[in-house]
């Protein structure tokens, strides 16, 4: 059974590339799989996988399933208790501070971007893209169920763009980002945008290791989203409000729908944004400039600090010596 | 339909543990959800079924301890009752509150055989 959805055989893709468990195994239409595990990408992206984790590439799936049950060790047989107290996210977490850690000695501002399906996410990528090329180094995620249809509209505008399919699955996983991170190779001090599953349920609950969750709230949708669906509201730093250009044909209720908003989350930022008329792209386009910026300086502390360490080793070391 | 993942969460961390600690059988997982979290308790019940069939938690019995929502509530400054994410503070009516407790989803304990 595939982890992310719990399908029989696992759909999730990576630009056609697939991943798959290492142990044999039969899809559903009968192919018995068995294969090794293998990983591409150009950048040390690494992680630990566990037996029950493991994606392959190189076939026409990348599944995300089961490995095998478990060497069982038989020989207890009283009954006990045994304390765990580990949280239920914590394999997802694990991948997540990976990327995170990566993003950081690199400087990649990653944003993870949350929306109901027509929200408008790729158009104002797209338009946020175009603004930002010329000065910013970019590369994007795009994550959907089925098709690269998302990702072929960002690679029109010139900048490096891939596409995961999660086939039934509702959400991106910080898993899959990490693969795609070693596929895609993010230069240094870029900004990575995330496309996320269009769900303002799931993806809320998935951390992928990104510095903000950009929620898009489009003025076409009713203004009680926010509380229809707070987990999402809850889990942003910043709310786009999108095709604000509709606004004088629509009898949404803009100063309702932050307040909503706020009330789920009383430190979102909101900025009311249009991909037609560029409406609030300044504010936008600045939020990720100090971001990107933030995220520059922290690479070049880290950088400093482990100079700064080496230093001192090597001090140490020629103390030793002499 | 993210219960599912959780659920499969769930049984990663039982497999995990019992391969470590060397045990063939759970009989029953104990985890703490709390109200505030992003798990509906009967759904991730329903999904727990059918992801454990086969594994070392099959008919595992399914403990949910439930923890109450509590927020900081930042006009009031202290630790009140709320009882979903929007709830304002139960004293002042505000809104300026942050949840403190509640959106705990962890696997406490296993029994096992």
């Amino acid at each position: 059974m595939c982890t992310t959805c719990g399908c029989a055989a696992g759909e999730t893709r990576i630009e056609g590339q697939a991943l798959e468990h290492a142990d044999e195994h039969v899809h559903a239409d009968g192919t018995v799989h068995a294969h090794a595990h293998h990983h591409h990408g150009e950048h040390d992206h690494h992680h630990d996988h566990g037996p029950a984790y493991r994606p392959v590439r190189g076939t026409d799936h990348l599944h995300y399933g089961h490995g095998p049950a478990g060497a069982h060790v038989p020989g207890m047989s009283q009954a006990r208790m045994v304390k765990i107290e580990q949280d239920i996210l914590s394999k997802n977490n694990a991948y997540a501070a990976q990327n995170r850690r990566w993003f950081d000695e690199h400087g990649v501002f990653a944003l993870n971007f949350v929306s109901s399906p027509g929200s408008g996410k790729t158009t104002l990528l797209v338009r946020t893209i175009e603004a930002l090329k010329s000065t910013s180094r970019l590369a994007v995620i795009e994550g959907d169920q089925q098709t690269s249809f998302d990702a072929e509209r960002i690679r029109a505008t010139g900048v490096r763009a891939l596409q995961i399919n999660t086939g039934k699955g509702c959400h991106l996983d910080a898993h899959m980002v990490g693969h795609a991170l070693g596929q895609l190779g993010p230069e240094d001090e870029s900004v990575l945008l995330i496309e996320n599953v269009g769900n303002l349920v799931c993806p809320s609950a998935f951390d992928l290791g990104e510095a903000h969750k950009v929620v898009i709230l489009s003025v076409t949708e009713g203004e009680d989203k926010p509380l229809k669906y707070p987990d999402m509201f809850r889990a942003a730093s910043l709310m786009l409000l999108n095709k604000c250009d509709l606004l004088p044909h629509l009898s949404f209720d803009v100063e309702r729908a932050i307040e909503y908003a706020k009330r789920v989350n009383p430190g979102l930022l909101v900025i009311r944004t249009s991909s037609a008329t560029g409406e609030g792209f300044d504010a936008w386009l600045t939020w990720i400039a100090d971001g990107l910026a933030g995220q520059s300086a922290r690479r070049s502390q880290s950088m400093e600090l482990l100079r700064s360490r080496i230093a001192g080793l090597e001090a140490q070391l020629a103390a030793l010596k002499a | 339909m993210h219960e599912m993942s959780l659920a499969e969460g769930v049984l990663q961390i039982v497999e995990d543990v019992a391969q470590r600690d060397g045990f063939s059988r759970v009989t029953a997982v104990r985890l703490e959800i709390g109200r505030l979290s992003s798990i509906e308790p009967e759904a991730l019940r329903f999904c727990f079924e059918a992801v454990v069939r086969g594994s070392v938690a099959d008919g595992a019995r399914l403990e949910i301890v439930d923890t109450p929502g509590a927020g900081w509530c930042l006009h009031c400054s202290e630790t009140v009752a709320i009882g979903a994410l929007y709830d304002p503070c139960p004293q002042c009516g505000g809104y300026q509150v942050q949840p403190t407790g509640g959106t705990e989803m962890r696997v406490l304990d296993l029994e096992v055989a």
